[in-house]
């Protein structure tokens, strides 16, 4: 129980403090401080979890077992490592951008409110307080997406708001209908919501009603997760924000609305006994990541390139899930949310360097090591090539695709080598060529990228087998 | 009895749904905001009363605060420091949103059907009308260009999504409903400082442009 307290309480009292402190000269050292010890709050919990089995504490309203937890962990690592990279990122745009204290301020303290609501939405128990979390993730992200107040972060953000908005506002009416069918079983007040309770009673929970809530469902936290056609607020969102920003957008948020989304799953489909909420997730899934990989080609921007990326990716996963491919599902969530934050790492420091988001006019970054290999290898690895472990992941999503719906395999298949084509040609053109670029203040952060990049790799070749017990072990709850 | 005045509150909320939908005056949208929120609190307090469900006493309160006070409190002072109190938008089309908003209504009572069928409470001859003032407000943030209206037409969705679920299930549970009330408030505010930047922004822009014509 202190875990959880820690968990959630670091970033909480780290986003009040920040909210006073946030444009001392100090700050983003002591914003990574904060990050590290909620990644070590998190190590502490997973440990126990791990050891003594799942967790529901603090009046039934925390709940714990192998599947969040996982998240957990990965949510505070990436958001961590994303600090690592802001000190050097955001102290250059301070002086690139000329950004005021007051901004330096907002961004500190909503970065850790952000990770925050991500964590709350990942423990609760309850699925009230879960749309309660991710609307908090939302309002905490707009301002963050429109920090440089120029005109295009300001539509972006409102775009997102309005757009992101009025999904989750379709998830509140699914979470009143199941809070409808489940109070017939389990009685009017608070268990009903509550997700260890509905999960033992699924069996029992009225179908007809169950079905039309998963349909709002999916929509409301799809759009989040950023599925076709409820996508168009992401690549705004991600290009015009803070690179920090965008690396968390696709590395951690898309995570945890896909995690709602299969919670909600194994529910629907344990009242329905029938594919229904399954064969819904295949065909939004295929459909993201048909739609993502051939608007790739088009993009000329370099931080909306890779906001595409994370459609096509999210759509897999989705697929994945409604496949029963969950073992895949989840080490792809893994894979990809290290890899486009190293991609993102890279990408801000690229822009930084050329002085423009315009694929076209950057070039040679290879000048700069960090950045230019970090890009090329993240690329790489983001385009499923073997030894990274994307390639491991997709692999396997594919063969299980083989198997149970066998006609979706020629599908994928396209997708991906469309998107290989796209983001490879694009890709090398910037890390290779002629261009000087600017030479920054201060020196690129090559840690995380090196960190994350390794740990992908590594997944690539070997996965440890108490990580492959773990993921089996959530794999078998996600059912 | 009390069936009675909980139909007539919730075809008062089918009307002011509608209201909102061809109103073009923004201060007058607030106003018909404000009322929703009293009609919504009347509502709420006559269920409580028939049904005996004490917890939707505080959630009445609630409403009161939040909606009928609070929120068109920083609407009007928005508008006001805007200067854009007297501002009239240009709706293009009224008769055939208004057909279009039928059309949505019928649609409506027909998806809650057998939600209506399967619920026990006293106000499930509502549901249909619940579900219709969320699909309204959905329509009126389709159909309006200006940003505040559009907030507006957010908020109006959140009332009906509050009736729906005071309909189906007579409220959720009271954390979850101080934790949607919270994200209400907080994203009214954040809103209010987004205005205020995008006003920045274009009169910052318009002096910009002012500077360049006089340096050529």
């Amino acid at each position: 129980m202190m875990e959880i307290l820690a968990v959630l309480g670091f970033p909480l009292l780290g986003g009040a403090l920040l909210a006073i402190w946030g444009e001392r000269r100090w700050a983003p050292e002591f914003n990574s401080a904060t990050s590290l010890c909620t990644f070590l709050a998190a190590s502490l919990l997973a440990f126990r979890i791990l050891v003594s089995g799942p967790l529901i504490v603090l009046n039934e309203q925390f709940f714990v077992d192998s599947f969040n937890v996982f998240l957990v962990v990965l949510t505070a690592f990436v958001s961590f490592t994303t600090t690592l990279f802001s000190r050097p990122y955001m102290r250059n745009e301070q002086i690139l951008s000329s950004l005021s204290s007051q901004q330096l301020r907002l961004y500190h303290s909503m970065y850790q409110i952000f990770c925050f609501t991500m964590l709350l939405a990942l423990l609760t128990n309850n699925l009230g307080i879960l749309w309660v979390a991710m609307e908090g993730a939302t309002l905490a992200t707009v301002l963050l997406v429109s920090l440089y107040r120029s005109r295009e972060s300001l539509e972006a953000a409102w775009k997102y708001f309005i757009l992101c908005g009025v999904g989750i506002a379709q998830a509140l009416f699914g979470t009143i209908l199941i809070y409808f069918a489940a109070e017939k079983v389990l009685g009017a007040g608070g268990t009903a919501l509550l997700w260890t309770h509905l999960d033992a009673a699924k069996g029992s929970l009225e179908p007809t009603v169950l079905s039309i809530a998963f349909v709002f469902l999916l929509v409301g936290y799809g759009t989040k997760v950023g599925l076709v056609p409820l996508h168009s607020w992401l690549p705004d969102a991600h290009a015009e924000g803070p690179t920090p920003v965008s690396a968390v957008l696709s590395g951690l948020l898309l995570n945890v609305a896909l995690y709602a989304v299969v919670r909600c799953k194994i529910l629907v489909g344990g009242a329905l006994q029938n594919r229904f909420a399954d064969d819904l997730m295949i065909g939004f899934g295929l459909l993201s990541v048909l739609t993502a990989a051939f608007l790739l080609w088009k993009q000329k921007d370099i931080k909306r390139l890779f906001g595409y990326s994370s459609i096509e990716h999210m759509g897999l996963m989705t697929f994945a899930f409604g496949i029963g491919a969950n073992f895949a599902g989840l080490l792809h969530m893994t894979v990809h949310s290290l890899t486009k934050s190293a991609i993102f790492f890279a990408v801000g420091h690229a822009v930084q360097h050329s002085g423009t988001k315009s694929i076209d006019a950057i070039r040679g970054l290879i000048q700069s090591p960090a950045v230019g290999w970090g890009l090329m290898l993240g690329g790489l690895a983001i385009l499923g090539m073997p030894p990274f472990g994307v390639f491991t992941s997709e692999f396997l999503i594919l063969t299980h695709a083989m198997q149970s719906h066998p006609w979706a395999t020629p599908v994928l298949l396209v997708a991906l080598g469309v998107a290989f084509a796209s983001i490879f040609g694009k890709v090398q053109a910037m890390v290779w060529g002629e261009m000087e670029g600017k030479t920054l203040p201060h020196a690129p952060a090559f840690l995380p990228i090196l960190l994350h990049l390794g740990i992908v790799l590594i997944l690539g070749l070997y996965i440890p087998p108490h990580l492959a017990r773990w993921y089996h072990e959530a794999a078998r709850l996600i059912g | 009895m009390a069936g009675q005045y909980i139909n007539l509150l919730a075809s008062i909320l089918l009307l002011l749904a509608f209201a909102m939908l061809s109103q073009r005056r923004i201060k007058s949208l607030i106003n018909l905001f404000m009322i929703q929120g009293m009609t919504l609190v009347a509502n709420t307090v006559v269920i409580a009363s028939t049904t005996g469900q004490t917890h939707l006493y505080y959630s009445a309160l609630l409403t009161l605060t939040l909606k009928v006070v609070i929120l068109p409190w920083i609407l009007y002072r928005m508008i006001r420091q805007l200067n854009v109190e007297w501002d009239v938008e240009t709706l293009i089309n009224i008769p055939s949103t208004m057909l279009v908003g039928i059309a949505i209504v019928i649609i409506s009572f027909n998806l809650a059907l057998p939600i209506s069928h399967l619920a026990g409470t006293i106000t499930r001859g509502t549901i249909g009308i619940a579900m219709a003032c969320v699909l309204l407000s959905l329509l009126m943030m389709i159909t309006r260009s200006k940003a505040i209206s559009q907030v507006i037409g957010f908020l109006s969705m959140e009332n009906g999504l509050f009736f729906a679920a005071t309909s189906t299930t007579y409220g959720m549970p009271m954390v979850v409903e101080l934790g949607v009330a919270l994200d209400v408030l907080v994203g009214v505010l954040i809103l209010g400082v987004f205005f205020f930047q995008i006003r920045e922004k274009f009169e910052s822009l318009d002096l910009k442009h002012l500077e360049k014509t006089e340096e050529e």
